[in-house]
């Protein structure tokens, strides 16, 4: 008898009779837990979480404007203009702005890495990323600085509105669904906040108002 | 992890009067018990939320068997391989197993505790693959050869000077005792780990039976970095974790982080479901999903299986007044707290940890604060009735308890040695009135004075008028 056999027998016998028809009427309906309270302004509602998440938040006009915003936020803070972006964020002036930017997945190397995301999440001050040929996981996690532009229009209210959005746009989810909140951290050591873990000492949001993208 | 549960009272001794240890746990209170105050009223209906995560809960164990079946089916579609370990030595089994298919040297871990209840890094350790514990708290303790003391922050038993100690000692390099500093430190030196790892380990918090996903929270990334870069990611999991829908696991979520460390949301939440796409850059390109009872099973159908509910939070021990005085390690295994009080001797025997259901005041707070509203003091009480039953209390509590019981049903007799009692105890107590020492009850005198019975029983002043 395998574990597997056994390991079921035993739940079986424990349990008695259970239904599988129970598990499908359940998973059909997707019913929604307790609400978070409403959010008025969503956006503005991800702008402030964001913030006390300690991630940086700024604002480009356009697509074509963030390379300028960004080349100018990490002049000012001192940190490199190298980097990686999501292949899917290739065509951006990056040149034009004195960034030196590479489309391609991140390596151990690269200091600094630029994504997109599949949408934001304003209860929580969220990014949610889906992994994929032209979004690869490693932009958002290797590099010490995370830099992800969020077009306003995908800021959504919840996670359970994310969740829709995702079946409503993907057929089923990606190998990898990462929501990321903030820089790493850890509190390890004597429960002390230390930000930049084994991922980004920093996240850099740049906000792009949904109308001015084509 | 070699139990040792058995040894509680010299443990909690020792711990009582270790100075570092109760000025780490005081550090625990404020950062935990405060860091849950503050953000637990931003959930809208707080007890409609903990009613409605203990029902997603109780929805699985009522038909864990179908739900475990459709995780299985949906993963397996998805290109996982889905393993089932009956116990602990078969978890090490299977492991070592999928290092052999895949040629694995050397594997990156991000915590499990169910790999903590199975001994899991020495098993492979012995088949001479590399394990390296890349969580900051379990890689200090995998350096000091010390288990955890907390399922949530491992390490809250050490000082940061004792941690300097150690990484100058271990990383041969100049010591250093800024917290940031040591964290950079560590984080240069694990790096390289994930990147030459041949194989990813992690726990899950959830599985998702719609998806087949195994749903991992981490704050560091190191559980993001385990499963991305290695060729390998075994996830191990017990079989309870599985939760029907992704909106179910959202509501569990709103409850989880903020009833463990006081956050809204962890840093990272990572859904993952199958294997690398032949066009990905990045991901396992085998991806294999352990299923643990090991114990569990066998709380399914009896008066414990609300226990089942739980979700690792660590709130119940945070809160915990025995908890917060002696820490984890009295405990004697993996989980410590309230939660370890009823797990640890449903797991391992309750003759093997026959002290942890009394290691609690039955204050309430663990049932209060928990996300999932297990019972926890009535399932400590169940388990003191089954001590009981089962004759593992001490024969002088035995005796002593039979003695009561059979006086209490003859009043007479009662009345009597109640009279004799409280003079011998007057007597006892001499001019001060105060009972310095008391046969049988050292635990209690030992730290303080008892003060003496007036010399007569509550019934005699009763009758006589005087109403105390």
């Amino acid at each position: 008898m395998s574990d597997r056999d056994r390991i079921l027998a035993r739940i079986g016998k424990a349990l008695g009779s259970s239904e599988a028809a129970q598990i499908d009427a359940h998973l059909a309906t997707h019913a929604r837990g307790p609400a978070p309270p409403r959010l008025d302004n969503p956006v503005a509602h991800f702008k402030e979480r964001a913030l006390m998440l300690s991630s940086d938040v700024m604002e480009a006009a356009s697509m074509a404007d963030v390379p300028a915003v960004l080349a100018h936020h990490l002049a000012e803070r001192g940190l490199p203009s190298q980097g990686v972006c999501w292949p899917a964020l290739a065509d951006l002036p990056w040149h034009g702005a004195g960034l030196d930017i590479e489309a391609r997945p991140a390596n151990d190397r690269d200091l600094l890495g630029i994504t997109g995301a599949f949408c934001a999440i304003a209860e929580t001050g969220t990014l949610m990323l889906l992994s994929g040929p032209e979004t690869p996981a490693s932009a958002s996690l290797l590099p010490e600085t995370h830099v992800a532009i969020v077009a306003t229009g995908r800021i959504v209210a919840s996670m359970e509105d994310a969740w829709d959005l995702l079946r409503s746009e993907c057929e089923r989810p990606p190998r990898a669904v990462n929501f990321i909140s903030g820089p790493s951290r850890t509190a390890d050591i004597e429960q002390t906040v230390t930000l930049g873990a084994h991922g980004p000492y920093r996240v850099v949001l740049i906000l792009v108002d949904s109308t001015k993208i084509d | 992890m070699q139990v040792s549960s058995i040894n509680f009272k010299r443990y909690v001794s020792e711990k009582l009067n270790d100075e570092n240890l109760q000025q780490a746990l005081s550090r625990l209170q404020t950062r935990f018990v405060g860091g849950r105050a503050a953000v637990i009223g931003e959930i809208a209906d707080l007890e409609a939320s903990r009613t409605a995560a203990a029902a997603i809960r109780d929805r699985v164990l009522q038909n864990l068997d179908q739900w475990l079946l459709h995780f299985e089916r949906q993963a397996t579609a998805r290109g996982a391989t889905v393993h089932w370990a009956d116990t602990g030595a078969d978890v090490n089994r299977i492991v070592a197993e999928i290092a052999a298919l895949h040629g694995v040297r050397k594997a990156a871990k991000s915590k499990s505790m169910v790999s903590e209840e199975c001994g899991l890094n020495e098993a492979l350790e012995r088949q001479g693959i590399e394990v390296v514990e890349t969580d900051l708290g379990e890689y200090i303790l995998q350096l000091a050869h010390e288990p955890p003391s907390h399922i949530v922050a491992p390490v809250v038993h050490k000082s940061k000077e004792e941690i300097a100690d150690l990484f100058a000692e271990k990383h041969q390099r100049p010591r250093k005792t800024d917290i940031a500093e040591l964290c950079r430190e560590a984080r240069e030196i694990l790096r390289p780990a994930f990147l030459s790892a041949d194989m990813g380990i992690s726990g899950a918090n959830f599985l998702i039976a719609e998806t087949g996903s195994a749903l991992i929270v981490t704050n560091e990334g190191n559980g993001r970095l385990v499963t991305t870069l290695p060729r390998v990611h075994v996830a191990i999991t017990g079989i309870e974790k599985v939760v029907p829908t992704l909106e179910d696991v959202t509501t569990l979520l709103r409850l989880l982080p903020r009833s463990a460390t006081g956050q809204s949301i962890t840093n990272y939440v990572s859904v993952l479901t199958g294997n690398k796409g032949a066009a990905d850059h990045d991901g396992p390109e085998h991806f294999h999903i352990i299923l643990v009872d090991n114990g569990r099973s066998s709380l399914l159908g009896g008066e414990l299986q609300s226990m089942l509910r739980c979700i690792r939070c660590g709130a119940c021990m945070n809160h915990c007044p025995v908890y917060q005085n002696i820490g984890g390690h009295a405990y004697g295994w993996v989980y410590p707290g309230p939660m370890g009080s009823i797990l640890t001797p449903t797991f391992v025997g309750l003759e093997n940890a026959p002290d942890l259901p009394n290691a609690s005041t039955l204050c309430g707070a663990c049932g209060e604060v928990c996300p999932v509203k297990i019972p926890l003091p009535d399932l400590l009480r169940q388990l003191r009735e089954k001590l009981a039953e089962r004759g593992l209390k001490p024969w002088q509590e035995r005796v002593a308890l039979s003695l009561w019981s059979w006086m209490a049903r003859h009043p007479a007799v009662y009345a009597l040695a109640t009279k004799i009692a409280v003079r011998a105890l007057k007597y006892a107590g001499g001019a001060d009135g105060l009972l310095h020492r008391l046969p049988g009850a050292s635990g209690w005198t030992d730290g303080r004075d008892m003060p003496a019975p007036v010399g007569k029983t509550f019934r005699e002043l009763y009758h006589q008028g005087k109403r105390p």
